[in-house]
């Protein structure tokens, strides 16, 4: 796609994307290269000279047993709070959209918890199920189930997803709820003429004329899920008990800034950044043929 | 809207049934506001005796005044300020920028421009967490640890608002720019008077997602304001919790945690046409 009619001038323009220019060479492709450059070397104990290992750090890593923990844990943890979100979001979505009147009111409601930051969500979360003093944990326990996220990995997986799912809800609701409204009603009608059940119309035709909607969601929540949730994690278990909450991100932060492995940082910074690389080509691949509409 | 009322639309029982299950979800989604809100209302031993109270208290102005006035390691207040100008910082600042680079690359012909477009392109890709480390010992090696500006431009350093410029101004008629040229006009002008009006729905969307974007911001803030009086809200809240064993201050953490929401619901809800809107322009 171009212009037409253009203006004429050399100065002007350059001088238009100069501030951009600057801003992203100085914050995002000179970190970015460092962090590039980083992987390759180990500086000594005293960070006085840095000794070029070539693959060493990310030869390391990928045989370092804590690392492929996390990337086990960071898989269970993005596909949870993936289907959990879009799960709820989609039920809600399909609900308020067999309403004729009143929609807009849950939906102003139901978008809430998107202005509510990853951290925010997590104290909310954290603040009901802390150990001493949570409502759910102390209702829980005149129920008989003893709750402790802080020493069981699996409960503290349990309370990061659902914080994190909780947060993406609204997101995820707003998009399910226009691909709904976007599906014609005389097919449906069409359908429920045939005698087809509400069940039956939804496994037939809305589920399948979702499907755009679906798998841009699952792209979208995973990324989300990868480095916006890093709030969450912080301030809920600060990836413990015994690393069974450390995802990806987390442990970039942990290594690099706590742990000063800056190396291994750097190395699994590209990693990650090799990840999202892939991720990213899916999604636009996806939506190039999605605006052929 | 009348095209909606059709034969599937439930009635009678199912309409409860649809009001029933959504008001479910309703139910799920503000019980841990609502707890936060009773806690921020109720006095420390309240809380600390569990179960605490499901209904308010009468300690309302009592915790958001201590929160606000002398907080725990600095005033909430002196926090949201931070948070309101990083946030408005982060969102005047990219809007301008990338106005600006998009009208360059979209109305000019000037040497370098398709690499230029390619390098913003590949900023897409990269959120902040991935560069943390070596974007700090930039920040730190321009003295702009705990400073506005610190801040704010690693997290403008991206380009997905000039995409969206970019492709906004792609659908502005060819006439207009050649009415312009015709009438003499210079670029600026045409830019002034002619494209920015036409943008406005467009940056007040985009306005919208980036203030919260930048008011939520997390990991960054953390690592680069060591000093408590640069401490955002919404970093600051995870700073009140006492480290070891001592029980945390619930009735002004939770206070500050309602604080910290109230500004970006306050946006989300308020402009919610043009929140949705920019939701869904960023995602194209």
């Amino acid at each position: 796609m171009e212009k037409r009619v253009t203006f004429k001038g050399l100065w002007l323009p350059l001088l238009l994307v100069l501030p951009q220019i600057v801003i992203t060479a100085v914050f995002f492709f000179y970190p970015a290269g460092q962090a590039i450059w980083q992987s390759l070397f180990i500086p000594d104990p005293f960070g006085l000279s840095m000794q070029y290992v070539g693959l060493g750090n990310f030869e390391y890593l990928l045989g370092n047993s804590y690392y492929r923990a996390s990337f086990v844990t960071t898989a269970v943890f993005s596909i949870l709070v993936t289907v959990v979100s879009m799960g709820i979001a989609l039920y809600l979505a399909v609900l308020a959209d067999r309403l004729i009147k009143g929609s807009g009111v849950y939906r102003t409601l139901l978008i809430w918890p998107y202005a509510v930051a990853p951290a925010v969500a997590g104290v909310l979360w954290l603040f009901m199920f802390n150990t001493r003093v949570g409502v759910v944990t102390w209702y829980l326990g005149v129920l008989g189930y003893d709750w402790n996220h802080v020493l069981n990995g699996g409960e503290a997986m349990g309370l990061v997803v659902v914080a994190s799912a909780w947060g993406r809800i609204s997101y995820n609701f707003l998009f399910f709820l226009a691909g709904l409204q976007s599906i014609p009603k005389s097919v449906i009608e069409a359908a429920a003429i045939d005698g087809a059940h509400f069940w039956t119309r939804f496994r037939t035709i809305v589920f399948p004329l979702l499907s755009p909607t679906t798998f841009f969601l699952l792209v979208v929540n995973i990324v989300y899920a990868f480095f916006e949730t890093f709030g969450v994690i912080h301030t809920i278990t600060s990836g413990g008990p015994q690393q069974s909450t450390t995802i990806l991100v987390y442990k970039v932060f942990s290594d690099g800034f706590v742990g000063q492995d800056l190396g291994s940082s750097a190395a699994q910074s590209v990693i990650l950044l090799v990840i999202v690389g892939l991720l990213t080509i899916v999604q636009f691949k996806y939506i190039e043929r999605r605006v052929h509409y | 809207m009348a095209d909606r009322t059709g034969m599937v639309e439930k009635r009678g029982a199912g309409l409860w049934l649809t009001h029933l299950g959504l008001i479910i979800g309703l139910l799920f989604i503000f019980f841990p506001i609502w707890l936060a809100f009773v806690a921020s209302t109720v006095s420390q031993p309240e809380i600390v005796q569990p179960p605490m109270p499901l209904l308010p208290g009468d300690q309302f102005f009592e915790n958001y005044r201590k929160a606000l006035v002398s907080g725990i390691n600095a005033p909430v207040a002196w926090m949201m300020l931070n948070s309101l100008f990083m946030a408005l910082g982060i969102a005047i600042g990219k809007i301008i920028i990338s106005l600006l680079s998009a009208f360059a690359i979209v109305y000019f012909r000037f040497p370098g421009r398709k690499t230029f477009f390619w390098l913003i392109f590949l900023t897409l890709m990269l959120p902040v967490e991935v560069r943390i480390v070596p974007t700090y010992e930039v920040v730190a090696n321009f003295g702009m640890l705990n400073s506005y500006s610190g801040l704010i431009f690693p997290l403008i350093a991206s380009a997905t608002a000039t995409f969206l410029f970019r492709q906004f101004f792609m659908t502005v008629p060819d006439e207009l720019a050649e009415a312009a040229r015709v009438d003499g006009a210079r670029p600026m002008r045409f830019f002034w008077d002619i494209l920015l009006p036409m943008s406005r729905t467009n940056i007040a969307a985009l306005f919208v997602i980036l203030f919260i974007y930048g008011w939520n911001q997390y990991l960054w803030p953390l690592l680069i304001t060591t000093d408590p009086s640069m401490n955002t809200i919404v970093m600051g809240i995870k700073q009140m919790f006492p480290s070891g064993d001592d029980i945390a201050d619930w009735p002004v953490i939770m206070a500050t945690s309602i604080l910290a929401m109230i500004p970006p619901v306050i946006v989300v809800v308020g402009m919610q046409r043009l929140f949705i809107r920019g939701l869904v322009d960023s995602e194209k």
